[in-house]
């Protein structure tokens, strides 16, 4: 679905230059949820952002579904490619109703029965009819992120972005929008790219993960592999560390690593 | 469980505090509802409301209200002083000064309403492309409306006045050459913000061309100010217009405009103070009811608290 | 039991907003005495509010009220506003989230720690006592730290200059409210480490104040669960995976972990009754 090769994307120009993506190749196949895992500022987003469209200075060979991508892009590839974004609270214009977000998709993709549409993505986001005509003021961080998929969902995409789509959220609704990710994967054959700071979300929602750093990919593994604690970096071992809590001997030896690196 | 042992009022308020709306019409009344509510909770807005809603009763029905046709004039009965007759008094030339301050409303009205109209979409065009699409655009746009601000607005006014010939159309496009330039600057500063917002993003990554971006969804954000902005911009024009009546560059006589008003009775300021008062309260009247509106009209549409 | 520190009994916290009265925190008690005890939940469970109500820090629409708040020899909730100001950041310290926005960005990490001391230091002595705390949270080159400005320092250095900042005037007890939230994950241990290693050392009573169910259970000593204002279970952070309380269970069960094989996670059924 994905192959990304030597993708290189820089902020700013001359000395001020800065290279958030340095040459990172990978490939997604199609129906697999893959993993960008890294912490901030490691170049994550900034990839999921060069997929999407978001940003149109890159560098590198992209593929989605066969078809090479050009920085700009037509509109038939918005149709193909989604993405979900981190913040609930940002990412639905205040003013627009639900409906009047939903049905945006609609009117540039130029799509026939919109109300159809718009009922049969809702009830499988889990909201009933009852909330197409709130404002994203009236919902819950959960219900607009469910809203927020709704949207990705509505254009039928073959290939969902998520970026960090519960890092804004309690645990709990955490669980359910990952749960409603799952089912819709089970029942439309999605495939996945999540970008993650989270290890444990990552190793729950996909087949296989890359971790990130500093704008480099350092491995590619499956969650097997990480379960079984196969990994060759450091770092990930350091992540994976992390994720399971505080450990007082372990972080005490970090200490004195991060005076060098730290200031 | 508990929807079912909530009473439902039934009924228009019932309609308008609905927990759910049915449709996209109820929500957008909802919405304007809970905004007329804010605002009547506001006592000043108010008082400010209520004096614009006076303005647009009185230039609607002058007519009417108006005791004498506003040119009549009467040479025998000039300079009278208020009396039960003559409300205001009688001006030089013996014509009722309240039938014309009444008159002089629409003049008033028509200005700021037609300096509003061409002034805030200009402003708000410039600001959002401006804004939205950076680079060159943004640099040869904003070059531009540094030009006009760094003018003195009366003097801008003046000057286009004095090259287009005076009268209240030509006073009408002065006057709107100077209060686009700081609308634009706010817009685009609004747009700056929305720019780089997830929201905008997302209806980018659905494939929305960028004229669509820009007036769909960064337009309706910076609108909310643009609104309060001109409202509050509204005393300014009113001043300006009498200005430039005052200065005889504005509209001419015989019309009631009150700067001109003003401006002749300034000849009689100490035997006959009234020729000069009652236009002169018209104007602080009027600028202070547009004015407390104005921020009113801020609470609601720009709730920065909630 | 170790003796406390802080003696809470019945506080609550209530906000006033136009249209209703928010009981944010009602009626819990807890002590702390020289321990790190955790308090968990969710967003809206009162929290960080609890946090704030200690130091009186609500903001202007909030009520506090007590029948107890005993911080060592000082009755908290009787004491005046000049009072308070003794205890904010001399007895009792504050650690916030982001360090980036609790730091001067015009100041010198170093002379704003350097506010922080007694008055009547020579700029020698009040140098030499900045670089001994910025020693203590195990700064390995204070000398350099001392003159960068806050936008200069990683936020894991950030957040060690705000508690060299907190540790001035030797509190007894700090108040940490979310402070690794805003760090990378590896980062985050350390900055841990370092909390964990002062409250050892000096004896300090920690509060921490977090979302992080698991971080909680590996850091702290004591664990207290709110939920809609109210302490709903007190545990021993080792024995929070035996907890009882049917929302503790659900929180716990809804957390994705690596190495858990199942296909949908528990979600968590919200029990009126528990905020009752």
């Amino acid at each position: 679905m994905i192959e990304v090769e030597d993708l290189t994307v820089r902020f700013g120009k001359g000395k001020a230059a800065v290279t958030a993506v340095d040459g990172v190749s990978f490939t997604v196949r199609t129906g697999e949820a893959f993993g960008l895992v890294g912490e901030s500022g490691c170049g994550k987003t900034t990839i999921l952002r060069a997929l999407a469209g978001l940003n149109e200075d890159w560098s590198g060979l992209v593929r989605i579904d066969g078809k090479q991508l050009m920085p700009k892009r037509e509109r038939a590839f918005y149709k193909l490619v989604q993405i979900v974004f981190q913040d609930p609270y940002g990412s639905l214009h205040p003013r627009f109703t639900v409906n009047g977000t939903l049905m945006e998709p609609i009117k540039i993709h130029d799509l026939d029965r919109p109300d159809e549409r718009i009922d049969r993505v809702l009830r499988q986001v889990g909201l009933g009819p009852a909330f197409r005509f709130r404002y994203p003021h009236q919902l819950s961080g959960g219900q607009r992120q469910r809203v927020a998929i709704a949207r990705a969902l509505i254009l039928e995409p073959k290939l969902m972005l998520l970026d960090e789509p519960t890092s804004a959220l309690d645990v709990s609704v955490q669980a359910e929008i990952l749960n409603l990710l799952t089912d819709i994967r089970d029942s439309t054959g999605l495939t996945f790219l999540l970008v993650s700071h989270d290890l444990s979300v990552v190793s729950h929602m996909c087949d296989r993960l890359a971790v990130m750093n500093q704008g480099r990919i350092y491995e590619e593994l499956t969650v097997e592999d990480l379960v079984q604690r196969r990994y060759r970096e450091t770092y990930t071992r350091q992540l994976f560390e992390a994720s399971l809590g505080y450990d007082k001997r372990l972080s005490t030896a970090q200490v004195k690593a991060l005076d060098e690196a730290g200031a | 469980m508990t929807a079912a042992i909530e009473t439902e009022r039934s009924g228009l308020v019932g309609y308008l505090t609905a927990e759910v709306s049915r449709s996209p019409t109820q929500a957008s009344l909802q919405r304007l509802y809970f905004g007329c509510r804010r605002f009547a909770q506001n006592p000043l807005a108010m008082v400010g409301f209520f004096v614009l809603v006076a303005l647009i009763l009185i230039a609607v029905f002058a007519p009417w209200i108006a005791p004498f046709p506003m040119n009549e004039q009467n040479l025998q009965t000039r300079l009278l002083w208020p009396s039960a007759d003559h409300l205001f008094g009688t001006d030089e030339l013996g014509r009722d000064i309240f039938s014309r301050v009444v008159y002089g409303s629409r003049i008033t009205l028509q200005i700021t309403c037609l300096v509003a109209v061409i002034a805030a979409p200009i402003g708000l065009l410039v600001g959002t492309v401006s804004g939205y699409f950076g680079g060159w655009t943004d640099t040869i746009m904003m070059r531009l409306t540094d030009v006009f601000l760094s003018f003195p607005p009366l003097i801008l006014a003046l000057g286009f006045v004095a090259a287009l010939g005076p009268g209240i159309r030509n006073a009408v496009i002065a006057i709107a050459l100077t209060v686009w330039p700081p609308i634009a600057r706010l817009a685009r500063a609004e747009t700056l913000t929305v720019r780089s917002s997830d929201y905008i993003a997302a209806i980018r990554a659905q494939g929305a061309p960028a004229w669509r971006v820009v007036v769909k969804h960064v337009m309706p954000m910076c609108l909310s100010s643009v609104i309060i902005r001109i409202t509050l911009n509204m005393a300014g024009i009113i001043l300006t217009a009498a200005a430039l009546g005052f200065l005889g560059l504005g509209a001419q006589p015989p019309m009631p405009e009150w700067g001109a008003m003003l401006s002749t009775g300034r000849q009689y300021l100490l035997g006959s103070w009234f020729l000069a008062a009652a236009p002169g309260l018209a104007i602080v009247v009027v600028s202070l009811g547009f004015n407390l509106f104005g921020d009113g009209l801020r609470d609601v549409l720009d709730p920065r608290d909630e | 039991m170790i003796t406390p520190l802080l003696e809470v009994e019945g506080l609550s916290v209530t906000f006033k907003t136009p249209h209703r009265l928010v009981r944010a925190v009602r009626d819990i008690s807890f002590a702390v005495g020289k321990e790190k005890v955790g308090i968990v939940g969710e967003s809206g469970s009162g929290k960080s509010v609890t946090g704030r109500a200690i130091l009186k820090l609500t903001p202007g629409n909030g009520t506090v009220s007590a029948r107890r708040m005993q911080f060592e020899e000082i009755d908290l909730a009787n004491a005046s506003e000049t009072e308070m100001l003794n205890v904010r950041g001399k007895r009792i310290g504050m650690i916030l989230q982001d360090p980036k926005f609790s730091l001067d960005p015009v100041m010198r990490a170093g002379d704003q720690i350097a506010e922080a001391l007694p008055p009547g230091l020579t700029k020698a002595e009040a140098r030499e006592r900045v670089l001994e705390v910025l020693e203590a949270v195990q700064i390995r080159n204070p000398k350099r730290v001392y003159d960068l400005y806050p936008h200069e320092c990683s936020g894991g250095m950030g957040q060690r200059v705000m508690i060299a900042m907190m540790l001035v005037p030797e509190p007894k007890l700090l108040i940490a409210d979310e402070p690794t939230s805003a760090l990378d994950v590896t980062v985050r241990m350390q900055v841990l480490a370092i909390l964990d290693d002062l409250v050892e050392r000096r004896g300090l009573g920690l509060m921490f104040i977090s979302h992080d169910l698991n971080l909680v259970a590996t850091f702290c000593d004591r664990v207290l669960i709110m939920y809609a204002g109210r302490i709903v279970e007190e545990c021993k952070a080792s024995e929070l995976r035996q907890a009882t309380h049917p929302y503790t269970q659900g929180l716990l069960a809804s957390l994705p972990r690596i190495g858990d094989r199942r296909k949908r996670l528990a979600t968590l059924v919200r029990d009126p009754a528990w905020a009752l």
